[in-house]
């Protein structure tokens, strides 16, 4: 029975890496952008729910419709101040941009916050749980799923039958055409660094009131939805939910049979993923091409 | 150039100059494209053609000179904003979307349109062999059938001018040809076509005016009734008409 909860408890842990890491790949199949920042800007929106869940006197969850909509403005203004303009200057620039704004952001949440674990007023959620026969399944780690299942198809039904989602598809397909077009290219980068910030920030909640954080749990948490990421395959959004899956259950069913190597398992997985299939696993041949780059025609 | 071309004309370029970083591809090109017609702009690889066609539509900035539209300057003008004004560019190598639908990359081009002129059933009435694929793939489509799209998702913008590159590269002379039949009826409807072909005789029977480019410099431009086929190959290969 152990090892039955061992899956399930990866499954649901799992949709949290899962949704963590949906910005990181949206953001890198449209923008081309690799945001070294993306688990700091989860950890600031735990932040910011803590602020304005202390100062309401209020569960975490009422927040939201607040917070939700602050983390969005925040991915536009960061994509228009900032990565846009580093795009202009080649890959690399908004890598280094990215990872720069990691650096900065940690450390003014310690200036400001000091590096005392915190966690998040979840509510009576925070303490209920369900139980199916032998099973314990807290209610707060199932709610992490559902939202991520939420949001990962959410967003997948956007992109696949929205004119705003054909817009982003056309331009992860071909930038420099997609322009040409007459799509309003820098909009569609906007928008989508938003829901990629949103998302985040959702993801920064529930580490919060799941667990705790601190300034620095940020880069952990970076280096989980990378896996996810890449054990999925990017730009694919169910992808990166059976990316997340795997990644939990390995850790579930290692962490079972010896917790020290956990953590290591989910990394030699991600390596042999690399190894094998370097698109991802769940990415056709399509999606895992190299985009052309926009040439210099005659 | 006089008065009167300056009037009717609907697309006017004067003394552009391009460059991609260091390389300069056009130097002081001009030209006048009147309302209505269509015409042809010939010259080997590498002459400009291409440069001349994305940076009407926006695509590449111009260093110096001035593309005006309609009687307005729009040199300086994204591409979604020549799109809604009527500029539509069909691109050399079709770039089609290749993981959206066929249908879905018509609708993308409608994104700034400039009219809705061309709803989806008229661009299926007007290409009937991509009615049926509306529902795959772009990138599972015939060469042929990919250069329809790209042109049907140029049309979606409803334009006044459409601008063609290389519609014919790599296709067999028969889909060339319904193609070319299908921009006469475009031509008919009322739009102005300036067309980058190869095949000098398309380019002839299909245009009333021709220009030429040669190393990014116009080497020839007048209709195409006054100019003999080696007329044109002479300024093709940059030799002096004497």
């Amino acid at each position: 029975m152990n090892w039955v909860n061992a899956i399930i408890q990866g499954v649901l842990l799992g949709g949290l890496y899962a949704l963590i890491a949906c910005g990181l790949s949206l953001t890198f199949g449209v923008m081309r952008i690799v945001n070294l920042a993306h688990g700091d800007l989860a950890v600031c929106g735990a932040y910011l729910g803590l602020v304005l869940s202390t100062a309401a006197g209020v569960p975490v969850w009422v927040t939201l419709p607040l917070l939700l909509p602050a983390a969005f403005a925040v991915g536009v203004a960061l994509q228009v101040l900032l990565l846009g303009r580093a795009l202009r200057h080649g890959v690399l620039a908004p890598v280094l941009v990215t990872f720069g704004l990691s650096v900065m952001i940690e450390n003014l949440l310690q200036v400001s916050a000091t590096s005392d674990p915190r966690g998040l007023n979840g509510g009576a959620l925070a303490l209920a749980s369900l139980h199916i026969g032998s099973i314990t399944v807290s209610w707060l780690f199932l709610t992490a799923f559902l939202a991520a299942c939420v949001v990962l198809s959410g967003l997948q039904l956007t992109l696949s039958h929205t004119s705003w989602g054909r817009r982003v598809r056309a331009t992860s397909d071909d930038l420099d055409t997609a322009r040409l077009v007459g799509v309003r290219v820098l909009r569609v980068f906007a928008g989508v660094a938003g829901v990629a910030v949103a998302t985040a920030a959702l993801a920064g909640v529930f580490i919060g009131t799941i667990g705790t954080f601190d300034p620095l749990t940020g880069a952990n948490t970076l280096i989980f939805a990378f896996e996810a990421v890449v054990i999925g395959g990017i730009g694919s959004l169910w992808g990166t939910l059976a990316g997340g899956v795997i990644l939990g259950i390995t850790q579930g069913l290692v962490g079972q049979a010896n917790e020290s190597y956990a953590v290591l398992a989910v990394y030699l997985l991600c390596l042999a993923v690399l190894a094998v299939r370097p698109g991802g696993l769940f990415t056709s041949r399509q999606a895992a091409r190299e985009v052309p780059a926009a040439g210099a025609p005659g | 150039m006089s008065e009167s071309a300056v009037d009717t004309a609907l697309l006017e370029v004067s003394g552009l100059d391009v460059f991609y970083r260091d390389f300069q591809a056009l130097f002081g090109v001009s030209l006048s494209v009147p309302r209505g017609g269509a015409t042809a702009l010939v010259g080997a690889n590498g002459a400009g053609k291409t440069t001349l066609l994305r940076t009407i539509a926006g695509a590449q900035p111009a260093a110096s000179g001035f593309v005006r539209y309609q009687g307005s300057d729009v040199t300086a003008a994204p591409p979604y904003q020549r799109i809604s004004r009527g500029i539509a560019l069909v691109p050399e190598g079709r770039k089609l979307f290749p993981s959206l639908t066929v249908e879905e990359n018509i609708l993308v081009g409608a994104s700034a349109a400039a009219s809705n002129s061309w709803p989806l059933e008229r661009i299926y009435g007007a290409f009937p062999m991509i009615a049926r694929r509306r529902r795959q793939r772009a990138s599972t489509l015939s060469g042929g059938e990919q250069q329809a799209v790209a042109i049907a998702r140029a049309l979606a913008s409803g334009p006044a001018l459409l601008l063609l590159d290389e519609i014919s590269l790599g296709l067999s002379p028969l889909i060339v040809g319904e193609l070319y039949e299908t921009l006469s009826g475009l031509r008919s409807a009322g739009a102005t076509l300036l067309i980058v072909e190869q095949d000098l005789r398309r380019a002839m029977d299909a245009c009333e005016s021709v220009v030429c480019l040669f190393e990014g410099r116009v080497a020839l431009a007048a209709p195409a009734a006054d100019l003999t086929r080696e007329q044109i190959i002479a300024a093709y290969f940059g030799q002096d008409r004497s």
